[in-house]
């Protein structure tokens, strides 16, 4: 049930985030969900697409600091408290969160979270207990 | 293995009768020949009788690179423009260019102690040398290829330059030792696996010789790691003769230096006092045999120290720690002496970042900032804010301890920093330093 993320280290230079998208573009490999975090001299972006490897190599190729990794990704009911509920959970099972970025799937009903905590195995199992939608590489692909 | 094991090898008190009666000569012949070392004797009111034992040496006023370009370009030399057969220069970079000049004798001279450096590192006639020093005016070149010819090797004359080819030389040559800058070393396993895709440790190198620029323990352990080979120090300079004048030995302990040919003092670069063995100061050189550009007291503007005890190797030269600075390097900030080995040694304790970094020094106001940019690489680099600011933070804490100033560590991207053919431009200063 992990799903794999992309992530690229950009320097908070004019056109960088740019030159990244373009470089996935090129090799007509969509992207699922981005986010960035930043400080205020650099930025990680995270992104899930269609084909990590591939996008990989293409950023390499353009000049990038890439890294791939596991994260998971929940099917949230698109209401008030859904992802709070999550969270509450992880929580109390002492499991940090070390980032979460959200987006709304397409028809709206849902909104798919994306997670990275401590312990990704724990996670899954916890998540799985408490009876909550974990989206596979599958359901990603079909979003 | 010794080349000249006699004279490597030498007690020391025999050495230094060697010495003594070397020294003589030499300052005997440049003050003779030499109208710029008499006018300096007669101005200290020294005759070249005066000097009776190896101590005396300091009472001979030293040579430094200024002076040398006042009598640019042979006013240096002690032989008639006829014996000189080659000529060397120094890059003119900062004013006019030091020339050295070559009697038959001192390439014969040169052959041989470039022949010990590479005999001492087990280098035979069965190798194959590479040399990616540049090959024209900058000793570099020749200087390697002098030795490895004397030794009888197979040289392959690269020069500097035209990395690809380099790469496929040694690949298609089987190249088994390379002479080069140790940042030119690193781009080139860098390129041969990310622009090439040749695995740099799969080639046949099992040596090589870098110098020519600061480096530091962590950069020959990646240089090591990444070609599979002994990587060692080699040390020398125009004005004394080119590389050779000293060399590590396959302890890579520090580098001996052939004192038969080349006497060795360390001075305080301030004072210009003598310091004693194991006291780091500026390296002075005098050479005892040169015929066409006898050099005394040479300010090198190196800093070393001379390292105490003997070599397991079994040569009663003496060793020279790898130079640790210039002077002309020390950067004054906000009061302080700051060498740039310094960053470059906290940043390489600090684990996994690549040896690729750059200084800038500025003056917003009244005080120096420095910012010492590094970059990430896949190794340093992760997915959460958290992990990437705690390696900046430790790179502070870390260059903070070793120099003793506070900078800022920014973490920049890949290649962002130029990767030079020659030697690696670590400080950019941005002061006006006209008030
Ligand atoms: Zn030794």
């Amino acid at each position: 049930m992990k799903i794999k993320q992309i992530s690229v280290f950009l320097e908070n230079k004019k056109g960088r985030l740019f030159e990244a998208l373009k470089a996935i573009a090129e090799k007509n490999i969509n992207i699922r969900a981005l986010s960035i975090a930043d400080t205020s001299e650099f930025g990680i972006l995270r992104m899930i697409v269609d084909n990590p490897e591939e996008a990989k190599n293409a950023l390499e190729e353009a000049g990038f600091t890439t890294k791939i990794s596991n994260v998971v990704a929940i099917g949230v009911k698109d209401k008030p408290g859904g992802l709070a509920e999550v969270l509450e959970h992880l929580f109390k099972a002492d499991i940090n969160v070390e980032y979460v970025y959200a987006f709304v799937e397409k028809s709206g009903e849902q909104a798919v979270v994306v997670l990275r905590t401590n312990h990704l195995d724990k996670t899954i199992d916890l998540l799985k207990v408490h009876g909550i939608k974990l989206l596979s590489w599958e359901d990603i692909l079909a979003l | 293995m010794f080349w000249n094991r006699e004279v490597e090898t030498m007690p020391q008190e025999i050495l230094k009768e060697l010495q003594l009666q070397r020294l003589k000569e030499v300052v005997k012949r440049a003050y003779e020949r030499v109208p710029f070392y008499r006018k300096k004797f007669e101005e200290v009111g020294l005759k070249p009788q005066d000097i009776k034992t190896l101590e005396d040496i300091k009472y001979i006023p030293f040579t430094s690179k200024a002076e040398l370009r006042e009598v640019y370009p042979f006013g240096i030399f002690a032989v008639p423009l006829s014996e000189i057969v080659e000529i060397h220069s120094s890059s003119g970079t900062t004013g006019k260019p030091v020339v050295a000049g070559y009697t038959k004798g001192d390439l014969e001279l040169w052959g041989e102690v470039m022949a010990r450096c590479l005999t001492m590192i087990e280098i035979t006639k069965e190798d194959i040398v590479q040399i990616a020093y540049g090959y024209g005016l900058f000793t570099g070149g020749l200087g390697f290829h002098y030795g490895a010819l004397k030794i009888g090797a197979t040289i392959v004359p690269a020069s500097a330059g035209n990395t690809r080819r380099q790469i496929e030389l040694m690949r298609d040559f089987g190249t088994t030792f390379l002479a080069c800058t140790p940042s030119y070393a690193l781009y080139l396993a860098e390129y041969a696996k990310e622009e090439i895709g040749i695995e740099p440790s799969l080639l046949k190198l099992k040596a090589g010789s870098f110098g020519a620029e600061m480096w530091t323990e962590e950069m020959r352990k990646e240089i090591e790691k990444r070609f599979g080979l002994k990587a060692y120090n080699v040390y020398g300079l125009t004005e004394i003769i080119g590389p050779g004048v000293a060399h590590e030995c396959t302890e890579q302990a520090g580098l001996h230096v052939w004192e038969d040919h080349f006497y060795i003092e360390i001075v305080d670069p301030e004072t210009g006092e003598v310091l004693p063995e194991g006291t780091r100061g500026e390296l002075v050189i005098t050479t005892l045999t040169r015929e066409g550009m006898p050099m005394l007291r040479f300010r090198t503007r190196d800093i070393t120290s001379i390292i105490k005890g003997e070599c397991p190797c079994g040569r009663t030269v003496r060793r020279i720690d790898r130079i640790r600075g210039r002077t002309d390097d020390m950067i004054k900030v906000r009061g302080v002496m700051l060498f740039p080995y310094q960053i470059e040694q906290a940043i390489l304790e600090v684990q996994g970042v690549e040896p690729h970094y750059q200084i800038v020094i500025t003056r917003p106001q009244y005080l120096d900032e420095i910012e010492v940019q590094v970059e990430v690489s896949k190794e340093t680099f992760s997915d959460e804010i958290k992990v990437l600011e705690n390696l900046r933070k430790k790179l502070e804490k870390r260059i903070e301890q070793t120099t003793g100033i506070r900078v800022k560590v920014t973490l920049v991207e890949p290649k962002s920093i130029p990767r030079s053919e020659g030697k690696a431009k670590r400080v950019i200063d941005k002061r006006k330093l006209t008030d």
